[in-house]
């Protein structure tokens, strides 16, 4: 295990974090109909999980869920490892005429951003795509921001933010660690 | 959670010599992703953007062909067509100069189908572009065996692991069953080949581990999936055979024939089928076959396997 600089933000916080974020959603839609939530493999799908269910709880609606790959889409080829890994894509309603909310954990360059656009927009016509993150850690390089943020967290370039879920790495906590000490 | 990842850089589909079960399970996995792709309104990803295929065809094909074509189009590829009519090659230009002119128009992957055995190993020793053997004579196709594990695997929703195979008919003259013998064997699967003896490969014509069977109850006896070839006109006198009738009274599969396999074995043709000769013509169209589902299961292999060479570290873009 790296050895963090800081703990960015607790398994509490990140709970009232996405409390907060379900609330902001139900009130800039007007509801949960025609709400879809939409996560970005791999960290942005158990987000958009626990959006959906704190929103059906508050509504007593479930909103749409979904999950995109966006591998296929993405402009920087030379990131993609030794062999790419594909994931599917599940979205398994018609995402035109949908209020669609993106989700990921963390908002850093824009481009993954950018990449699941297109992704969206190729599968239909959405009325809205909006855009909810765990972190926003600044450093964009596209004219991209969020609708919904978590926590807004200046970093250094040479930092990396680690998002850690129960769902995919047993316990809810985000860290902030040294590239070097990333690996 | 764990997505198969292959072993090492992948640059060239010659055949499966070189390439572990992993190196397969990731572009069978990518095969499914592709056929998402096109069922979607845009079938179309930009994945293979600034990326030139060029298809290179010495032999007449027309589905294959186009299917790698459609295949680089629909991750937005440019494509260039060279086949052998209406080209220099008309006027003697050897492949070798065929593909240095080619690599000078900036292509990223070679397309290779030819008559020769080991043209596409042939292209792979000159340039350092990604190369996809499209079928060399007798030697390999190896597209055609994953889309073949691919539409078997879909069909019954399980791996071919531990599942018997058997390939009928013209084994020793074709690719088609070297590469699948080749690559149901790498995953796994029990492979027995059966035909006429004089159409069964000599000596190390074959993979480790296929069993030869020259009488057909015998092969079909507890199959999961039975592979008819495309018997050759030309080939009956090798065969020993008087006419296509007499050949089909030992070999055709048919339903009946099919009473030793498995309950759900399935049927898959290459193509094209000569109807009452190696296949039947009502069991090609029946519920088991899997003719139709192995057309259209060409299309995302080939993307996969597009996308797995072009794509990744050391990837020219």
């Amino acid at each position: 295990m790296s050895d963090p600089k800081a703990t960015l933000f607790t398994a509490d916080e990140i709970g009232r974090a996405l409390t907060r974020i379900a609330h902001e959603i139900i009130e800039r839609n007007k509801g949960s109909e025609r709400l879809a939530l939409v996560g970005v493999h791999t960290r942005g799908v158990p987000i958009a999980e626990r959006l959906a269910a704190r929103i059906a709880d508050i509504e007593g609606r479930e909103p749409a869920f979904g999950k995109l790959d966006i591998t296929l889409y993405r402009d920087d080829l030379t990131e993609i490892a030794l062999q790419p890994v594909v994931k599917r894509t599940e979205v398994p309603f018609d995402v035109s005429g949908m209020n669609v909310v993106l989700c990921d954990d963390v908002l850093y360059t824009g481009r993954t951003a950018r990449a699941a656009l297109d992704a969206l927009v190729d599968m239909g016509r959405p009325n809205v795509i909006q855009y909810a993150v765990l972190i926003d850690r600044g450093h964009r390089e596209l004219p991209i921001r969020a609708d919904y943020v978590g926590k807004n967290v200046p970093t250094r370039r040479d930092e990396v933010v680690k998002v850690r879920l129960t769902e995919s790495d047993g316990a809810d906590e985000v860290l902030l660690v040294d590239r070097k000490d990333a690996l | 959670m764990s997505e198969p990842q292959g072993s090492k850089l992948i640059r060239t589909l010659l055949d499966f010599d070189r390439f572990t079960a992993d190196d397969v399970r990731a572009i069978l996995n990518t095969t499914d992703v592709m056929a998402q792709v096109l069922e979607r309104p845009v079938k179309k990803v930009p994945a293979l953007q600034g990326f030139t295929v060029a298809t290179l065809f010495y032999e007449d094909s027309t589905r294959t062909r186009l299917s790698f074509e459609r295949a680089a189009r629909a991750q937005s590829a440019d494509v260039m067509t060279f086949s052998k009519g209406g080209s220099s090659v008309s006027k003697g230009e050897s492949l070798r100069d065929t593909v240095a002119t080619l690599e000078a128009l900036a292509v990223d992957a070679f397309v290779v189908r030819h008559p020769s055995a080991g043209a596409a190993h042939q292209v792979a020793s000159w340039t350092d572009k990604a190369v996809i053997n499209a079928g060399d004579g007798r030697r390999a196709h190896p597209t055609q065996a994953l889309l073949d594990v691919a539409t078997y695997e879909r069909s019954v929703d399980a791996p071919v692991e531990g599942r018997k195979l058997v390939i009928v008919g013209d084994v020793a003259h074709s690719r088609v069953a070297r590469s699948n013998a080749a690559l149901w064997r790498l995953l796994g699967a029990d492979v027995t080949v059966c035909g006429p003896p004089t159409l069964m490969p000599q000596h190390g014509g074959l993979p480790e581990g296929v069993t030869v069977e020259t009488r057909l109850d015998r092969a079909l006896d507890g199959a999961h999936a039975v592979m008819a070839l495309r018997l050759q006109q030309e080939r009956m006198h090798e065969a020993r055979f008087a006419s296509p009738a007499a050949y089909a009274e030992q070999y055709q599969i048919t339903e009946a024939r099919l009473a030793g396999a498995q309950d759900d074995v399935k049927v898959l043709h290459p193509g094209p089928m000569n109807r009452g000769v190696e296949i039947d013509g009502r069991l090609a169209d029946g519920p088991q076959s899997l003719v139709t589902q192995q057309v259209a299961m060409g299309l995302p292999v080939r993307m996969a396997v597009l996308y797995h060479l072009l794509v990744g570290k050391g990837g020219s873009a």
